[in-house]
């Protein structure tokens, strides 16, 4: 008999058994708008001419490959931190701060939910917005944290429950975590305007929260990175010492790759010290050090000023497309007949669009139309484009008229 | 790090020209892979580490996850075996790590949430080599069901390895005891120069019908230190239980890193599964290994030479990058503050250090350190 015998088989991952299900399908029309990977106009994988550029001066250099630090590689933390704190930054410029490299988004948050295990004494809960992506809970789980929720998202405006986050937010007990979609909030789109980012950092500021910032989609969301990252910076400003997970999957479209970092704002460049030397004890029985190759191109991206005004340029040509679908797809609706209000489609922002579509009408559209997405009706507006945004238009018209 | 007579890192010729390669090939993007790794990268390296002829590939019984390194692979098994082995999350289930080990074992199973980590008997100082006996005698008086991490070939630091007919005596015991063996293989190839003689113990065990896991690391033997290529190989009684093992390996990545790296594991399984490259794989690390095999015996005779007090025949009986010298702490100092010889206080030197340059040098330094 088996060592194993009793150990169940575990459910398939719910977005990524999307594409799964996707790939077994024969229909020439069928569209994947589960995962969040972008797509070109033409529905392939965009290698950005800036990545590309920083391959080829990596291939020529001929490097050996020698062990990075456990923290990582050193231009490419500091570029990180640079990128989301603001060169302008007094917490950066002082150097109170210390980012570790990360495995992109998932490995950072990790480190930091281990590291918030081991030393943030001062609570076990984390709160997570209403919905949020369906990583985050078995993240903070397996780290050992236990999982709490603020409102966040209305369904019946599809757009932002400001009042029922402020709400709950303000009863969080004190010094409890509490987890913020920097931008490009996933599985909605929905971001608070700035207006209402100012009120939360005043809220959280007053119940003395710790505050975790996720963000996966900097440049992505509006194009613009310092527009992106405002959320995150103010915080900061308003004195509170953020931590902070940041990806470049997809503004750089290093997905597989993995090149992430984690951030934590402290007191002093010396408290910064003390910090990173406990984030090192938590990495090093992890994988040991981090991987080089995402790391170094988007180091070379960032570092080098032609490649960066390249990658800026590129990274709003992207956050642009999906913009347009959006449009598009609003205007197809339209022209379908659909009588519902599809406003929410284009006031939401980001790779996703929480469509308001139920399960029952999801199923319809994977089954009767080939159209992927998760069943909570978010779609990957990333997977739209210029040929099947009609079909999508029509597919939804026919599901919920 | 393995390094040149010239002193220097190396970056082996086969993978300098797949990464070439895979650096033209615009057909390639950065996607991502899935969960468990590269297909291609995660067969090929549980075939590397069982044998293209291993009954367990033939049975269909076995699985592989695409991990950040050698330790990744053992944090992942270990994160498995704490949540499914033994009962359900029994943190209590022994621990056992060989006296002495790589330092980071103990904390890749504290920190998967074992409790009890232990020391089995491994290395006999005053004999300068393997405390069989002692070895023996723990895994008799283990608790049912403990854990073994075993380092498959050699063995980190000491450099000593069980022959064949002392890992058939461990098997035995372990057999029936039902401990369950987890091996370390971070240089497969890169100790003896054969790919099958280092996979000896993993293979023998396999045949022997233990259900196991074995950690590999590509970072020596591919010399890939950064890229973080590694593999853990699960062998179980049937397809079945594999599946659902891998399905719960699934979850625990998933949470951890999400999905692995891609670059370093495209290298790997490009050359795995290229017989010409495989083939010059194989050349280069043999390259790697045989150089290190010189620099063993190039030592000893020189200390023979010197008259060096005591008996050195333990550098070259040892084996891989590492020779537990049998330099006391005193000795050790000697050596790093006279010398500028850096060496553990253990007294492991790291033979990749040793050069046809500095080899005289080293041997005098011994010398003296000793007879001082």
């Amino acid at each position: 008999s088996s060592w194993w015998s009793h150990v169940e088989m575990g459910p398939p991952d719910p977005i990524l058994g999307v594409t799964e299900a996707f790939k077994r399908d024969t229909n020439s029309k069928k569209m994947n708008l589960g995962v969040g990977a972008y797509r070109d106009d033409n529905g392939k994988p965009y290698v950005l001419n800036c990545v590309r550029k920083a391959e080829a001066t990596i291939a020529s250099k001929k490097m050996d490959k020698e062990y990075l630090p456990i923290g990582g590689l050193a231009d490419f933390t500091r570029a990180s931190a640079e990128l989301a704190l603001g060169e302008n930054s007094e917490a950066f410029k002082s150097g109170r701060y210390v980012t570790v490299q990360g495995i992109s988004g998932t490995g950072s948050l990790r480190i930091g939910a281990n590291f918030l295990q081991r030393f943030f004494k001062a609570s076990r809960d984390v709160y997570l917005p209403k919905p949020t992506w369906g990583n985050h809970t078995p993240i903070f789980r397996d780290a050992g944290l236990q999982l709490q929720a603020y409102r966040y998202y209305d369904p019946k405006t599809c757009s932002l429950d400001f009042s029922g986050a402020m709400d709950d937010i303000s009863k969080i007990p004190e010094k409890s975590i509490i987890l913020l979609h920097a931008c490009a909030h996933n599985p909605t789109g929905v971001d608070p305007r700035q207006e209402q980012w100012k009120e939360l950092a005043a809220v959280v500021k007053k119940r003395n929260l710790l505050v975790y910032f996720d963000m996966a989609y900097q440049g992505f969301a509006s194009g613009d990175i310092n527009r992106d990252a405002w959320a995150v910076r103010h915080f900061i400003e308003q004195g509170i010492n953020i931590v902070l997970a940041q990806s470049y999957a997809k503004n750089m479209g290093l997905y597989g790759e993995r090149a992430g970092a984690f951030t934590v704002i402290c007191s002093d460049a010396e408290e910064a010290k003390r910090v990173e030397s406990q984030l090192k004890i938590l990495i090093r029985p992890m994988y040991s050090n981090p991987p080089l190759n995402g790391a170094r191109i988007a180091s070379i991206i960032l570092n080098t000023p032609d490649l960066r005004k390249e990658w800026l340029v590129e990274v709003k040509g992207m956050a642009d497309r999906i913009i347009s679908m959006r449009t598009q797809l609003v205007s197809n609706l339209k022209k379908e007949g659909s009588s519902h209000n599809w406003q929410h489609i284009t006031d939401q922002i980001g790779m996703f669009c929480f469509t308001g579509l139920k399960p029952e009408q999801v199923e319809r559209l994977i089954k009767e139309f080939s159209i992927y997405m998760t069943k909570d009706g978010r779609i990957s507006v990333a997977g739209v484009t210029s040929s099947n945004v009609g079909y999508l238009a029509h597919a939804i018209h026919q599901v919920t008229k | 790090a393995y390094r040149t007579d010239e002193g220097q890192p190396w970056v082996l010729p086969v993978v300098k020209k797949v990464e070439q390669m895979i650096a033209n090939d615009n057909s390639l993007n950065h996607e991502y892979l899935p969960i468990l790794g590269l297909p291609e990268f995660r067969a090929n390296a549980s075939r590397i580490a069982l044998g293209d002829d291993s009954p367990a590939i033939k049975e269909n019984r076995i699985g592989s996850v695409q991990c950040l390194g050698g330790t990744g692979a053992l944090r992942i098994g270990a994160e498995f075996l704490r949540r499914w082995y033994n009962g359900n999350n029994n943190t209590a289930t022994p621990v056992y790590v060989s006296a002495p080990s790589w330092e980071n074992h103990n904390s890749v199973f504290l920190d998967a949430g074992f409790k009890d980590i232990r020391t089995y008997h491994y290395w006999d100082a005053a004999k300068r080599g393997l405390d069989l006996k002692g070895l023996l005698d723990d895994m008799e008086k283990a608790p049912e069901f403990s854990i073994f991490i075993l380092h498959a070939c050699a063995h980190n630091p000491t450099g000593t390895d069980p022959t064949p007919d002392q890992w058939k005596q461990i098997a035995a015991v372990m057999k029936r005891r039902f401990l369950f063996p987890f091996f370390d293989s971070a240089y497969q190839g890169f100790a003896s120069g054969s790919l099958d003689k280092d996979a000896w113990a993993v293979r023998y065990f396999v045949s022997e019908g233990f259900e196991l896991f074995c950690a590999q690391s590509f970072s020596k033997n591919f010399g890939l230190y950064n890229e973080r290529v590694g593999n853990l190989t699960v062998v179980g009684k049937d397809t079945d239980n594999v599946q659902r093992v891998l399905s719960q390996m699934e979850k625990i990545v998933r949470t951890t890193w999400s999905n692995p790296p891609s670059q370093g594991a495209r290298i790997v399984a490009t050359t795995l599964a290229s017989p010409q490259l495989f083939a010059e794989w194989k050349d280069n690390v043999k390259t790697m290994a045989d150089r290190v095999l010189l620099m063993r015996s190039e030592l000893r005779s020189r200390l023979e030479s010197l008259g060096t007090p005591g008996t050195w025949n333990h550098i070259t009986d040892q084996i891989g990058m590492f020779s537990f010298t049998g330099l006391n702490p005193k000795q050790v100092e000697y050596m790093i503050k006279e010398k500028h010889i850096y060496l553990m206080a253990s007294g492991r030197i790291n033979m990749c250090g040793l050069t046809t340059k500095n080899l005289d040098y080293v041997a005098k330094s011994i010398h003296e350190a000793v007879t001082k």
